[in-house]
């Protein structure tokens, strides 16, 4: 019953996403929203503002450098969270007959 | 796990292979300013060639990273990051802005070796994690890490 209605709920999710994809800007649209932010100041200046041949390093190392950081923190993250998750002791807990002597 | 199983063809095909991978991350770090690449490419090149020495020979390769080095070196990159980022707000610029980077140069080159610096940071980083997760993963045979 449940699969029937995920189904008959899938049809028009379907075509209501199909009918916004045929809303989307043609790929490399110079005039779509995602061209005429940013995009038009860092081609221009980003190579005498940071000396960057390569404009992703440019946006990704400089203008963008704190969004760099943040991944790098969540790399850092997942390395201590496996370690505290499976990670063990470095040695083995002391002999119980030492706290009695 | 983490003895050595290395017959001595794998050992000297991990003793050939090793410094070119060095090399390699070396370049990608460096080159990383002007074509594709960049600390994270290089840091998991460098990682590769940490797990493969300790896969063939065994945790005693001396060239290779002890757990407790590895966590130094996860722990270093973000704070090599982070520490070029305060101090360019100490000299005066915003977090993270590399041109204000108390150094003798022109602000463009300043800004050419702070990216330099923290893409530094993102390879110690990224190297230190991997290899902690790949010994977290494969413990001693006693089970410590």
């Amino acid at each position: 019953m449940i699969g029937r209605l995920t189904g008959l709920l899938l049809v028009p999710a379907f075509v209501v996403l199909l009918q916004a994809a045929a809303e989307l800007p043609a790929v490399g649209d110079g005039d779509s929203p995602a061209f005429t932010h940013v995009a038009p100041y860092y081609l221009e200046h980003a190579h005498e503002e940071t000396g960057a041949a390569n404009f992703v390093t440019a946006v990704l190392a400089d203008y963008r450098g704190y969004d760099t950081f943040g991944e790098l923190t969540v790399i850092f993250t997942a390395g201590i969270a496996c370690l505290l998750i499976l990670g063990t002791r470095d040695e083995p807990p002391a002999p119980r007959d030492e706290d009695a002597a | 796990m983490r003895s050595k199983f290395g017959s001595p063809v794998l050992d000297a095909s991990a003793r050939l292979l090793a410094p070119f991978m060095w090399l390699f991350a070396a370049y990608v770090l460096v080159h990383g300013h002007d074509s594709p690449g960049g600390g994270f490419q290089a840091g998991v090149i460098l990682a590769a060639s940490i797990i493969m020495l300790r896969l063939v020979r065994g945790e005693a390769s001396p060239p290779g990273l002890t757990s407790r080095g590895a966590l130094t070196f996860a722990c270093a990159g973000p704070l090599l990051y982070g520490g070029i980022g305060i101090v360019s707000v100490l000299s005066g610029g915003n977090f993270l802005d590399y041109g204000e980077l108390p150094l003798p140069m022109d602000p463009v080159q300043i800004r050419v070796l702070g990216t330099l610096g923290i893409e530094t940071g993102v390879m110690i980083g990224v190297t230190g994690v991997l290899v902690l997760i790949f010994d977290v993963l494969a413990p001693w045979d006693d089970g410590t890490v």
